[in-house]
């Protein structure tokens, strides 16, 4: 506390070995896409589908970084706000003006769950927070469905149902469009982390919450900004996921686990190996799908959770994360 | 006319521990100003009850005005606190770090350049990350970061500490540059009392949480116990 082991050296984002694997895993898939139509369709469906696994562990690895706790509420939470976008579309609002209402919504709903639960009792212990967030899931599970009630709910279609055609391979517009939007949403976030003042100052306060203050940071406000933003990344997924899952209370459980086994293969506290280890898995769990014979559907959640093991048990601080060397 | 500066019968605790005994002390707009004393006795907590990151009580006036609230309050008011350990974001570059310097105000080019004539070595590591800075550069940069606050008062927490007796007096020296052309006000807490004595025009011996003595830098200086205490002859 007295200021006196401070992290000196820390080395930042993926190793040399690593960056060698991820540019030789691309370039088997882009072979793989020139060589099988098959190979191409499942891949691009398997990014689309790890892009959301990637939106949503991008908003834990946020959370993570800045409160130091695994929001285990993160995929309710995004459950609940698209049945907000949902309700929108029933009283006749258009989907994209629901879906950016609905983003709007999400990050104050997100700042204030922050403020109101996550705050008081932020620096009491990791264990009241984390059942706080167990409790939150809970929470939102049951209203929803007291609301809404568990049967399946559809919305309106927001890419259509085209199919695109590029050289014999046929790709679906949903795909390719819950791609697009999840990527740009993950971009958008990197570019006001990474150019405006706003996004230094809510690293900083993640970063050193002490330092933050003493040049005036409000470091409450920064947090409940990145609740906020994590919250909208969650809307992004839950919406993105809705054409192909629907609409029900229990439809983000199972991407949760996803997403937090892709923040665990990119590293806890590294964005960028959150959305790298998304993709990965998504594009992965495709293939072995589609090419190995016995990996059925019912295989793909403990495939995933395979992943996660063999991640702790090797790489602790996965692809990108960062080693600390402390110097006291 | 009025100090910059005044702390009258400040008390501060850590929980159950009082660590402040009604500690009056008072800075004038200009000077520099030296706060010393042996380890515990007070001064790391005195810079923290005026920026506001221990809880304390008694009356804390800065620019006439009540000094309260929390620690980016006070950022707000326009004292830079640089801390004991620094304060730099190692996880940082160099150029981030003096951005946040400037977090609270609208920094110019201007004031990047004015860091560059006392820092004139930011420039070419300004992408650098800050944790991989030397201990000096580190102080350095601490300073460049407090100074890109534009604050009307400094408070430095002992920017010695660990460095070695060269890159000691350069820190100094640039501390006395900014306070003398920039007319930057100085509250530094040392455990080098020979030289900030030399740096300070006033200067506060505190001894378990209260002031033992007070004045200017010269008595101060020749009075019998700090000389056998602190400097040594």
């Amino acid at each position: 506390m007295l200021g006196l082991s401070r992290k000196t050296k820390v080395s930042t984002g993926a190793s040399l070995p690593v960056i060698v694997g991820i540019a030789a895993a691309c370039i088997f898939l882009l072979v793989g896409c020139l060589v099988s139509n098959i190979f191409a369709q499942q891949t691009v469906a398997g990014l689309a589908q790890g892009a959301i696994f990637a939106s949503l562990a991008l908003a834990l690895v946020l959370i993570y970084r800045a409160t130091e706790v695994i929001n285990f509420a993160q995929g309710e939470l995004a459950m609940a706000t698209t049945y907000i976008a949902y309700q929108l579309t029933l009283w006749h609002v258009s989907y994209w003006l629901a879906f950016f209402l609905t983003l709007v919504i999400s990050f104050v709903l997100g700042a204030v769950v922050y403020g109101v639960l996550i705050r008081p009792v932020q620096h009491r212990s990791v264990i009241a927070l984390v059942i706080v967030t167990v409790g939150l899931f809970i929470l939102i599970d049951g209203l929803v469905t007291w609301k809404w009630g568990a049967d399946l709910k559809f919305m309106p279609a927001p890419f259509g149902n085209n199919v695109y055609h590029a050289g014999g391979v046929s790709f679906s517009r949903q795909d390719i469009g819950v791609l697009l939007v999840s990527i740009l949403s993950v971009i958008l976030l990197w570019v006001l982390f990474q150019f405006t003042k706003l996004g230094l100052a809510m690293r900083a306060a993640a970063l050193r919450p002490a330092a933050a203050a003493l040049v005036g940071i409000r470091v409450d406000w920064m947090l409940a900004i990145g609740w906020g933003l994590a919250a909208v990344l969650g809307a992004v997924a839950g919406l993105m996921t809705e054409p192909s899952q629907f609409l029900q209370p229990t439809m983000m459980q199972a991407i949760l686990l996803y997403a937090f086994a892709a923040a665990v293969l990119g590293g806890l506290e590294s964005p960028a190996g959150s959305v790298v280890g998304g993709l990965a898995i998504g594009v992965f769990l495709n293939l072995i799908g589609q090419y190995v014979g016995y990996a059925t559907s019912e295989l793909r959640l403990p495939i995933a959770f395979a992943v996660l093991l063999v991640v702790l048990l090797l790489k602790p601080t996965g692809l990108f994360g960062r080693r600390q060397v402390r110097r006291v | 006319m009025a100090a910059l500066l005044e702390l009258a019968d400040v008390d501060a605790r850590y929980g159950p521990i009082q660590a402040l005994h009604g500690v009056t002390l008072s800075v004038e707009e200009g000077e520099i100003a030296a706060v010393l004393g042996a380890n515990g006795a007070g001064k790391t907590t005195t810079l923290r009850a005026i920026s506001g990151t221990v809880r304390r009580d008694g009356t804390l006036r800065f620019a006439g005005r009540a000094l309260h609230g929390g620690p980016d309050a006070t950022a707000r008011h326009g004292i830079a606190h640089v801390p004991e350990g620094r304060g730099t974001f190692a996880e940082l570059s160099v150029w981030e770090n003096l951005r946040l310097g400037a977090y609270s105000r609208r920094a110019s080019k201007e004031d990047f350049a004015r860091v560059q004539r006392y820092f004139p070595w930011i420039e070419s590591r300004r992408s650098q990350q800050a944790g991989t800075l030397s201990g000096g550069e580190q102080q350095m940069l601490a300073l460049a970061r407090a100074f890109m606050q534009r604050p009307r008062l400094l408070l430095l927490d002992e920017p010695s500490l660990g460095l070695a007796p060269l890159l000691v007096t350069e820190i100094f020296r640039i501390i006395r540059e900014l306070n003398e052309q920039e007319g930057l006000t100085v509250l530094v807490v040392e455990q080098n009392a020979h030289i900030a004595l030399q740096l300070a025009q006033t200067a506060y011996v505190l001894e378990v949480g209260r002031v033992a003595l007070a004045g200017p830098s010269a008595e101060v200086q020749q009075h019998e116990s700090i000389r056998r205490s602190y400097l040594g002859y």
